[in-house]
């Protein structure tokens, strides 16, 4: 294990696919080395070390990004491509839900897209509306689509590791909070199975489901909770597509009781994805509704005040805890 | 017609090419015949955009190409898929919504895909296939390998922003990709002029700095020598080309599309100067075959086209699980 920061440990994984496999390339906005190698440096060495033909800057052209990242897919590469924003993701949708998603399929099988979308986003630093959006529930309602959600540096290394190897596409959402977190990362090979969530802490009273960010607090939570005699399980979904349903069921069986948590707007939310299913498997068993905490249905305020009020917090998770309890 | 004398003999196609050239085109001709003929009648129900009166681009470039050559189309793609090989029994199974179509009935003719041959992709989004013959470039680049990727699109489609995009990257990336734009003279109901703001689609390759050349689509040997010199180019390493192809459709946008958008007579003048028709004249006035040799070579393909669609009406559907497969490669229960 090493110390670093998600940045650092995602950098690491593209690093050692790249070692591993000659396939393995990267594009994106300012990416390789004479443009800084990344605006977060995820990409830092990587054209040093592998290459210009293999780590390419490109012009601001999300279209074409995206676009030359399904090409190179289709003809056999893993094309790790970054989409400098989540925001800037609405102009290259024509190629990842028109194109990357479906390819595999209107080709019945002949020809595959193993691409891996990289890109930041998330509230909290006062970037406002067009610079903070999680829009993970499009993409997940998308067929075909993988969309993968880290919480901690080490599966920032080995969830986009899976991403790098996996025949599908994926989309792997960076926090540009969470980027700079630090924490243990192992070294050397470490690759975490897709659409498969971790249970982080187990529990008997109530499941708390989650992914991302809120992730920290959601456990911090769990424990003061823990202190006061309610246990709570907490599941890090990891994978938002596929869902990882079993997990999600067998937690709630035992507990009986649900609270999903994420960053982005309540809404159509990935949130009323997991309480519709724990309803239509469980509804006799439930000891009380489920909850779901998310964003108003609001774009994101710039002002600091405003942003903190429309974001998950302890106090909010706290709540909706309590309210599963009576 | 092109006036040969003024070129070095080199600098056309030879007999065999030519007749290469006309064998694509009247394997397109006479699938569009029977494609048209089978979805009037109701015995076929498909969306089927006609690129009859373009099929002489495709087979120019065609037979400039090598099999493992890529080439991305679009909707408007029988011509460019058949002159790349697609086998005709996996095109009509294809067409027909057959377990045995060469997408195995999840494609439909707008997505074609025959990666032995080539044909990697056809899209039904206007100007989204140039992005992705970039990557497919990029990749063949990467590996060194010498081979060529082709994207068609129509004259609507250099004004979506992909295009723009595209040409610029594949310009700064040296990519060996041809931009292949078949002007046709329509956007669905838009003429040309209406839709887009400059004469010559071509000079727009200025803009990124590339070769553009605007050619007559519907001459084979003008056709031929763009075809070859934007291949030799793209082989070569040294980058990209733009190509307008110009050209018309003969059956409007799609089937049953009424043309009244058209100015009177401007399809009639068209089809008077029918591609097809004028390489067999060139052909026969050259001596490289005679008309009885042609009308040989079009019966015998006539009989495999009438064999395709016999064996595509013949073949299953597919069994209703199919429509849950291919989504995923790796799938996680
Ligand atoms: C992005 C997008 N916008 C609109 C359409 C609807 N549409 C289908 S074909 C077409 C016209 C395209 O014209 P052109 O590029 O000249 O190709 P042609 O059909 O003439 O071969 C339009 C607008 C579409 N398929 N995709
Ligand atoms: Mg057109």
């Amino acid at each position: 294990m090493i110390k670093v920061t998600a940045a650092e440990a995602a950098r690491m994984a593209i690093e050692e696919a790249m070692a591993a496999d000659p396939t393995v390339i990267a594009l994106g906005e300012e990416v390789a080395d004479p443009e800084g190698g990344g605006i977060r440096k995820v990409t830092k060495g990587l054209s040093t070390r592998f290459g210009a033909d293999r780590v390419k800057s490109t012009p601001i052209s999300e279209q074409a990004i995206m676009g030359a990242a399904v090409g190179a897919a289709i003809a056999g590469m893993r094309p790790v491509a970054e989409i400098m924003l989540m925001n800037f993701m609405t102009l290259a949708l024509d190629q990842l839900v028109n194109h990357a998603a479906k390819i595999r399929y209107m080709s019945g099988g002949a020809t595959s897209v193993p691409l891996t979308v990289r890109t930041m986003t998330g509230a909290g630093r006062s970037l406002g509306g067009q610079h903070s959006d999680m829009v993970e529930a499009w993409l997940a309602h998308t067929p075909g689509l993988k969309v993968v959600v880290p919480s901690t540096p080490a599966d920032y290394k080995g969830l986009l590791y899976s991403c790098i190897f996996d025949d599908d596409p994926c989309v792997f959402v960076e926090n540009s909070i969470h980027l700079s977190a630090r924490g243990d990362v192992p070294v050397g090979l470490h690759a975490i199975p897709l659409g498969k969530a971790h249970i982080v802490r187990p529990g008997a009273d109530v499941t708390i489901i989650s992914y991302g960010r809120p992730m920290d607090d959601v456990k911090k939570v769990a424990e003061s909770l823990g202190e006061e005699g309610i246990s709570v399980e907490v599941i890090d979904l990891r994978t938002i597509s596929p869902l990882d349903e079993a997990a999600i069921l067998n937690s709630v069986a035992k507990t009986k009781r649900a609270v999903i948590v994420h960053e982005a707007v309540r809404s159509f939310g990935v949130g009323a994805e997991i309480a519709a299913r724990i309803h239509e498997h469980l509804f006799g068993e439930l000891a009380a509704p489920v909850q779901r905490l998310g964003m108003p249905y609001t774009p994101v305020p710039f002002s600091s005040a405003l942003e903190k009020t429309i974001l998950w917090s302890p106090e909010k998770i706290t709540a909706a805890i309590r309210k599963t309890l009576g | 017609m092109t006036d040969t004398t003024a070129h070095a003999a080199a600098d056309e196609p030879d007999a065999g090419a030519l007749l290469d050239i006309y064998k694509r085109a009247a394997t397109i001709v006479l699938t569009d015949e029977k494609l048209r003929a089978v979805i009037r009648s109701g015995r076929l129900s498909t969306p089927y955009y006609s690129p009859r009166g373009q099929e002489i681009i495709s087979a120019a470039m065609a037979v400039n190409l090598r099999k493992d050559d890529y080439v991305v189309t679009i909707y408007r793609g029988m011509h460019d898929h058949l002159a790349k090989g697609v086998p005709l029994k996996d095109l009509w199974a294809e067409y027909a919504g057959k377990a045995a179509g060469s997408c195995k009935g999840k494609g439909g003719p707008m997505h074609i895909t025959h990666p032995d041959v080539g044909v990697l992709v056809t899209t039904g989004i206007v100007g989204s296939g140039l992005p992705i013959a970039n990557g497919l470039a990029w990749a063949s680049k990467i590996r060194q390998e010498d081979r060529v990727t082709v994207t068609n699109f129509g004259d609507g489609a250099s004004n979506i922003g992909a295009f723009h995009e595209s040409l610029n990257m594949a310009s700064l990336w040296k990519l060996p990709v041809i931009f292949l734009c078949q002007n046709n003279r329509y956007a669905e109901h838009t003429r040309y002029d209406k839709g887009t703001s400059i004469e010559r689609i071509s000079d727009r390759a200025v803009s990124y700095s590339m070769p553009g050349v605007t050619v007559n689509g519907n001459d084979a040997i003008e056709m031929w020598r763009a075809a070859r010199d934007a291949v030799a180019r793209a082989r070569a390493g040294e980058g990209p080309t733009l190509i307008e192809a110009n050209t018309f459709r003969f059956h409007g946008h799609h089937m049953g599309d009424s043309g009244e958008y058209m100015a009177k007579g401007e399809l009639e003048a068209a089809m008077i100067r029918d591609p097809f028709v004028a390489l067999r004249q060139l052909i026969v006035a050259r001596g490289a075959a005679s008309d009885a040799d042609l009308t040989a070579m079009e019966d015998a393909l006539r009989t495999e086209i009438d064999e395709a669609a016999a064996y595509a009406f013949a073949a299953k559907y597919p069994e209703p699980e199919e429509a849950l497969e291919d989504v995923y490669a790796s799938a996680v229960s």
